[in-house]
């Protein structure tokens, strides 16, 4: 079993509290993960300083190549893991064993984040916009056009409250090393191998070991994150997005709502974009907030729920080494009863069908002695004010709407990613002007198609770094 | 017998002794309260011919803390106590009528027993304490006056309403929540900064430990302060919080000492400090006046064994109160008698699992 101690700015510690986990269908231990204090981190983070010191002391020229390193031994290699280690195919299997997500899915998130690691110069330069890097190292600089230009640091560490669903969104916090951010990290009680793999990667690859802190615990460590750092990220449920709104100090990732749009255009061809709509429904067992939700059309909705259901009906959840598998279990007792009974419930209302019963051969909710599945849903709903209109569940679940065109961008309300299949030039700039939606695909890109060069809610820059006015002459006569 | 065991064997005969007394006290009709008189009525045994030693306290079916709730009040006061200043300490009540005990004089006794449990040099005597823990209708603010005038000194003070904090973290309003904390910890740094020769200090960890990150961002500290000695409880008190507490947060020259307590009971000690516990915390009752038993979660009349996690069950039996097993909403291990305290302990307290899901944790 693994003992996995808590990092302390590179120091290891052994906490007298530990949590252990256990495989989430069997109930075997798997490991035991030291539990850190409140106090702990914040006394921790007074010195924070001292981790951007030492990446500081490291050109960005060299942390990109300790990136592109780091990638390959997290790929590939066989790395420390508490008082053990794993190999890549290990790590998927204690992965998959402690989140539910199957290992093929383990392995795809694996290469996800080992991708971004390994392209971290050109995710740099996109979301710098080509900054040189001597400008972020120095703080200001000239760029070559000539304009001076200062680039000043908001925080000496990047703080994190990390989730359990998938372990894809390590992606969106990785370019802080490169930028000379220093790390605290809460991780998610069943998904902290890959914090723990990918800080075992850089340390492997170079980079100095003050950079990083990993702080498994309850809410007291999640709280002293949010509050005692500077910048923080934190994923969660609406009420959590609704907490931190408008802080600028944390960036919150929560529901998605990421929504497939067909337009007018080309509805009548919907069957061109069949398997656009269940990959982006399906992938990843439907888990991440850039998988639709939504799938929204002016007609033809009630064919496309039906066709999208008997591709989706028919899954069924199979054991999470099959390299088929590709249903998540529901880990949290009660979670999936839960969200079945709010299905069935909106079920009930008028306007609302759930397309996929007869092609399910069984009911939604499998229940099992240690954990749960629910299988795929597909509900039509005959406008956009009904009851499971817009609404989110961490499995493959979608609502295909019906909705007037010239009404859909502003009834499909707040949209992480929404792919829009139209070639229609007066609805595309609708589209490009429309602020409700955050990720923007105009042609056909599945949702969770993402470009790594791009921003993910809000440019990890622009969180990390103030553009702000900096002279060393005095300018022109004017 | 060691010599262990015989402690262990006087106390528990002191402690029949005492039940006994308290029992005839309580439901003697000169002298009982009419609370207890008029339960009387309702139980097939007679409390003054059966009940003898502390065992035969099972007799009583378990006490409801519903009972505490509403008036009047003094339906509570012992007939022999009738006419004497009585003082009423609330616990909860966020929402709803809380609970209320009568106190006379208990306070003032719990707190002075306590007090011969303070080691001198770092509680020194004649010195002024800072109590940074709830007020209004709560008991611990007058407690530790009390002490603190016991052992010679002042006690200085801040206001605090943790049924404001609940309200705010039941509605979300984390940043609610830490701007009174701020405010609280903004009160404590005035009266520390203000030259009142404060040495000694009662405070919950939550707020021991504000006070201590802010001296720290202050380029102080706890020990810097003046503040020799504290005692902390109120709220949950981890082995790890402990010592992060002793290795990081105080430094060694301040001596911290976990308390476990509540407005029926009393004060529970800690266990001294010794390194070869591995910063396990053990408490024991103030025996003979309250004592805790560690019972089995399917019968709650069933100690477990040593080392055994069961639920907390409280009895108190001092002349102003009589609690024959009240279930509280703690669990924890039973731990074997100790020298000091020659009766059994209980370590790991934590909220009972059942509730603790929808226990609102860390109110100050």
């Amino acid at each position: 079993m693994f003992d996995i101690p808590i990092l302390r700015f590179g120091q290891t510690y052994e906490s007298m509290e530990k949590q252990p986990v256990v495989h989430f269908d069997t109930g075997e231990p798997v490991a035991q993960l030291h539990q850190a204090t409140g106090a702990m981190v914040k006394l921790d983070l007074k010195k924070s300083q001292k981790a951007r010191d030492a990446l500081r002391a490291v050109p960005i020229a060299k942390l990109i190549d300790i990136c592109k390193a780091a990638a390959r031994m997290y790929l590939e290699e066989t790395l420390p893991c508490g008082n053990g280690s794993l190999s890549p195919a290990e790590f998927c299997r204690l992965q998959s064993a402690t989140t539910g997500l199957p290992e093929n899915m383990c392995a795809a998130n694996m290469r996800k984040n080992a991708f971004v690691l390994g392209h971290m110069d050109e995710v740099l330069d996109a979301l710098t916009r080509g900054l040189p890097y001597e400008i972020l190292e120095k703080g200001y600089g000239k760029e070559s056009r000539g304009v001076m230009v200062s680039y000043q640091a908001t925080t000496p560490v990047f703080g994190m409250v990390l989730p359990n669903n998938s372990p894809g969104v390590h992606t969106l916090w990785l370019p802080a090393i490169p930028m000379q951010i220093g790390l605290c990290i809460k991780p998610g009680s069943q998904e902290f191998w890959t914090p723990y793999r990918i800080t075992e990667a850089f340390f492997k690859a170079g980079l100095p070991r003050e950079a990083i802190s990993v702080y498994p615990g309850g809410h007291d460590v999640g709280g002293a994150v949010m509050t005692d750092c500077q910048r923080a990220m934190i994923f969660g449920g609406q009420t959590t997005v609704d907490q931190h709104a408008g802080n600028p100090k944390i960036s919150v990732h929560g529901p998605g709502f990421s929504k497939v749009i067909l337009g007018d255009d080309v509805v009548d061809r919907w069957e061109d974009y069949l398997d656009l709509m269940v990959d982006s429904v399906f992938a990843n067992s439907g888990r991440s907030c850039i998988n639709a939700s939504g799938i929204w059309a002016s007609r033809h909705t009630r064919e496309i729920a039906d066709a999208i259901s008997q591709r989706l009906g028919p899954v069924v959840p199979l054991p999470p080494n099959d390299p088929k598998s590709s249903l998540a279990a529901f880990t949290t007792p009660g979670a999936a009863e839960a969200m079945n009974a709010q299905i069935d419930e909106g079920c009930q209302a008028d306007g609302v069908t759930e397309m996929t019963a007869k092609y399910r051969n069984g009911p939604r909710l499998e229940k099992r002695e240690r954990c749960d599945y629910l299988r795929p849903t597909v509900v039509h709903c005959t406008g956009p004010d009904v009851p499971l209109a817009n609404t989110e569940y961490m499995f493959p679940f979608v609502s295909v709407v019906e909705c007037p065109q010239n009404k859909m961008i502003a009834q499909i309300k707040q949209t992480l990613v929404g792919t829009a299949l139209t070639d229609d030039a007066k609805f595309k700039q609708q589209l490009l002007d429309a602020t409700n939606i955050d990720r923007l695909n105009i042609g056909p890109v599945k949702t969770v198609q993402l470009n790594w060069l791009q921003p993910h809610e809000g440019n990890i820059v622009d969180f990390l770094f103030r553009n702000r006015a900096f002279q060393d002459t005095p300018p022109a006569a004017h | 017998m060691s010599q262990l065991a015989e402690l262990a064997a006087k106390a528990k005969a002191q402690l029949d002794a005492h039940t006994y007394e308290n029992v005839q006290w309580h439901f003697h009709e000169s002298t009982g309260s009419p609370f207890w008189l008029e339960k009387a009525t309702t139980y097939n045994f007679d409390p003054l011919k059966e009940v003898k030693c502390f065992d035969d306290l099972k007799k009583f079916p378990h006490f409801e803390d519903d009972w505490l709730r509403g008036g009047p009040i003094s339906r509570w006061i012992p007939k022999g106590l009738a006419g004497k200043p009585a003082y009423v300490f609330e616990t909860g009540g966020t929402t709803g009528i809380p609970k209320s005990r009568m106190v006379i004089e208990d306070h003032w006794i719990d707190y002075e027993n306590f007090s011969d449990t303070l080691p001198d040099e770092y509680f020194p005597r004649g010195a002024n304490w800072l109590m940074l823990g709830p007020s209004g209708p709560r008991r611990l603010r007058l407690a530790v006056e009390h002490l603190a005038q016991y052992r010679g000194g002042i006690s200085f003070c801040v206001d605090l309403d943790p049924r404001w904090v609940v309200k705010l973290l039941k509605k979300g309003k984390i940043k609610e929540a830490e701007d009174y904390k701020e405010h609280v910890i903004d009160q404590a740094v005035t009266i520390l900064s203000a030259n009142h020769n404060i040495q000694c200090a009662f405070m919950t960890p939550k707020l021991l430990e504000a006070l201590a990150m802010r001296l720290l961002d202050d380029g102080t500290s706890i020990a810097e302060s003046g503040i020799k000695g504290i005692f902390a409880g109120g709220t949950e008190f981890t082995p790890q919080w402990y010592r992060t507490c002793r290795e990081e947060l105080l430094g060694p020259d301040v001596y911290i000492t976990p308390t476990y307590g509540n407005t029926l009971m009393g004060l529970a000690c800690g266990k001294p400090f010794d390194p070869a516990d591995n910063y396990k915390i053990t408490y024991y009752a103030p025996q003979p006046r309250a004592v805790i038993e560690t019972v089995e979660f399917k019968d709650y009349n069933q100690v477990v064994g040593y080392g055994q996690t069961g639920r907390v069950k409280l009895y108190t039996m001092t002349k102003e109160l009589f609690i024959p097993g009240f279930m509280e909403r703690d669990e924890g291990e039973r731990e074997k008698p100790h020298e000091k305290y020659p009766w059994d302990g209980i370590s790991g307290t934590r909220p009972f699992h059942e509730y603790a899901k929808t226990t609102t944790v860390g109110v100050y």
